[in-house]
């Protein structure tokens, strides 16, 4: 079952054209690594599925109706679409479970105590019952992302997605968010995922697309583009990426 | 040799107390009324709409650079012949400063406001907020933080200013000093009380706003990122 079709999007800044027409279509249950050089335009057509960035043109379709541009259209989308940042985005002054409580007090008008108890369920599945009270200040880079995915799976998306979730963590904190992603995965859950672990984008994602000038130039099962791509450029940005392995 | 003499001065302490209490109440009032007007302002002012953002931009602009005086004057004499209800002192001072505090604090919640990042915003909305929601929730806490030192520097400056109204007859402190210099000949001892006063209430609330500042330092997780 199709959650989200993708038609002939474009974003454009100005005169200068970022993303030139994309087509993607994604499966319930699908994960979907997005892959390619900076400035490929993979950042930019992850934000613009939830709107954080307004395409220029195309359709994104979600249950067979185009998504408008009115606030109310918006609104609807984000809140079945999640995304987790590169910079996390906590708000600093809320202690991680008042993060995680916001969307579902502000945006769902949850009680109080029906919002805590489903915020210290999310925190207790990131591994981070016990920081409940701790303001994202005092927390370290990995607790922070793992903060942002409870808050964005407090929201109970159906979609959830990943922009470079852990490229702004220290290398030894990497792996507890990349673990966290893992079991979503498990879960079953449909994610797309922009990122530099090519690693980790082998074992979990069932779909690997690259991206390159703003353009799809290759996509398949993680075994056909990383392993045996067979556009001249995907294995030009494989080899500059050599330090992976399986 | 100059006789100190500040009896006859004290002799008439209702007259200073009523006029501080009449300062504190210009004063408090146009500090709120500002507050709620300037971010009113400051919202229209950030409008991607012109029509909404050059008006409110020209408020603020307006009453930023013509003197506090001339305003009070405006409002008091001019205002009146055109809508033809008169006004009394404390109203046309708390409109007049009012709108002139506002016109300052735009200014403060604007640059508060733009001061938050953008990734506060998307934050925000990624979770499904509404402009609104974000900006009340989420970006103006952190706004009006970075703006207290900001905002009970201009309530000091506020309190001075309003010893203007002593001009369109409001019986304010400085009023009332007027009045007792006059009535006891003592124009020494009356302003010399008159400034003391002034200083003891300004500098006891910029204390009290510099430990508060310290306070919120101190709590960190709210100012820092």
């Amino acid at each position: 079952m199709t959650i989200l079709h993708v038609r002939g999007l474009i974003k454009r800044y100005g005169t200068v054209e970022v993303l030139h027409g994309i087509d993607l279509d994604v499966e319930r249950g699908e994960r979907i690594a997005i892959l390619g050089a900076s400035g490929s335009g993979k950042s930019t057509l992850l934000r613009c599925l939830n709107f954080m960035e307004m395409p220029t043109a195309g359709e994104i379709v979600l249950d067979d109706k185009a998504v408008g541009r009115r606030e109310r259209d918006l609104i609807a989308v984000r809140q079945r679409v999640g995304m987790v940042f590169q910079q996390f985005n906590l708000f600093p002054h809320m202690t991680a479970l008042g993060n995680v409580m916001e969307g579902l007090r502000t945006v769902r008008r949850w009680s109080a105590a029906e919002a805590r108890a489903r915020a210290e369920k999310e925190l207790a599945r990131v591994g981070l019952a016990d920081k409940a009270q701790t303001y994202p200040a005092h927390l370290s880079g990995g607790q922070k992302q793992r903060v942002a995915i409870a808050r964005a799976l407090a929201m109970d998306p159906e979609l959830l997605l990943f922009d470079e979730p852990t490229s702004a963590l220290d290398p030894e904190l990497v792996g507890e968010v990349l673990n966290v992603i893992r079991s979503l995965a498990d879960e079953g859950r449909t994610m797309l995922l922009v990122t530099h672990e090519l690693g980790f984008a082998y074992h979990v994602a069932t779909r690997v697309i690259f991206l390159a000038d703003g353009r799809i130039h290759e996509q398949g099962t993680p075994d056909e583009v990383l392993k045996h791509p067979r556009m001249e450029r995907t294995r030009a940005f494989l080899a500059s990426h050599r330090q992976f392995s399986f | 040799m100059y006789q100190w003499d500040f009896a006859p001065v004290f002799a008439h302490w209702p007259l200073l107390a009523q006029g501080l209490v009449n300062t504190l109440k210009v004063t408090a009032l146009s500090l709120s009324c500002g507050l709620v007007l300037g971010l009113m302002l400051a919202l229209l002012r950030l409008s991607p709409r012109r029509w909404l953002s050059w008006p409110a931009g020209f408020v603020i602009e307006v009453f930023r650079t013509t003197p506090p005086l001339v305003q009070l004057f405006w409002f008091f004499f001019a205002l009146p012949l055109i809508v033809g209800v008169e006004m009394t002192p404390l109203l046309a001072a708390v409109v007049t400063f009012s709108i002139q505090s506002a016109a300052f604090f735009a200014e403060v919640f604007r640059a508060g406001i733009v001061s938050i990042e953008r990734g506060q915003w998307e934050g925000a909305l990624a979770i499904g907020m509404s402009h609104r929601q974000a900006l009340r929730r989420i970006v103006l806490p952190q706004a009006v933080t970075r703006m207290i030192p900001a905002f009970l520097e201009r309530a000091i400056e506020l309190m001075k200013t309003t010893t203007l109204v002593a001009t369109i007859a409001y019986a304010d402190l400085l009023f009332a000093a007027n009045d007792i210099a006059q009535k006891t000949f003592r124009p020494l001892e009356t302003f010399t009380v008159v400034a003391l006063i002034y200083f003891v209430v300004i500098f006891g609330f910029s204390l009290l706003a510099r430990r508060l500042e310290r306070r919120l330092a101190v709590g960190g997780e709210a100012t820092v990122h």
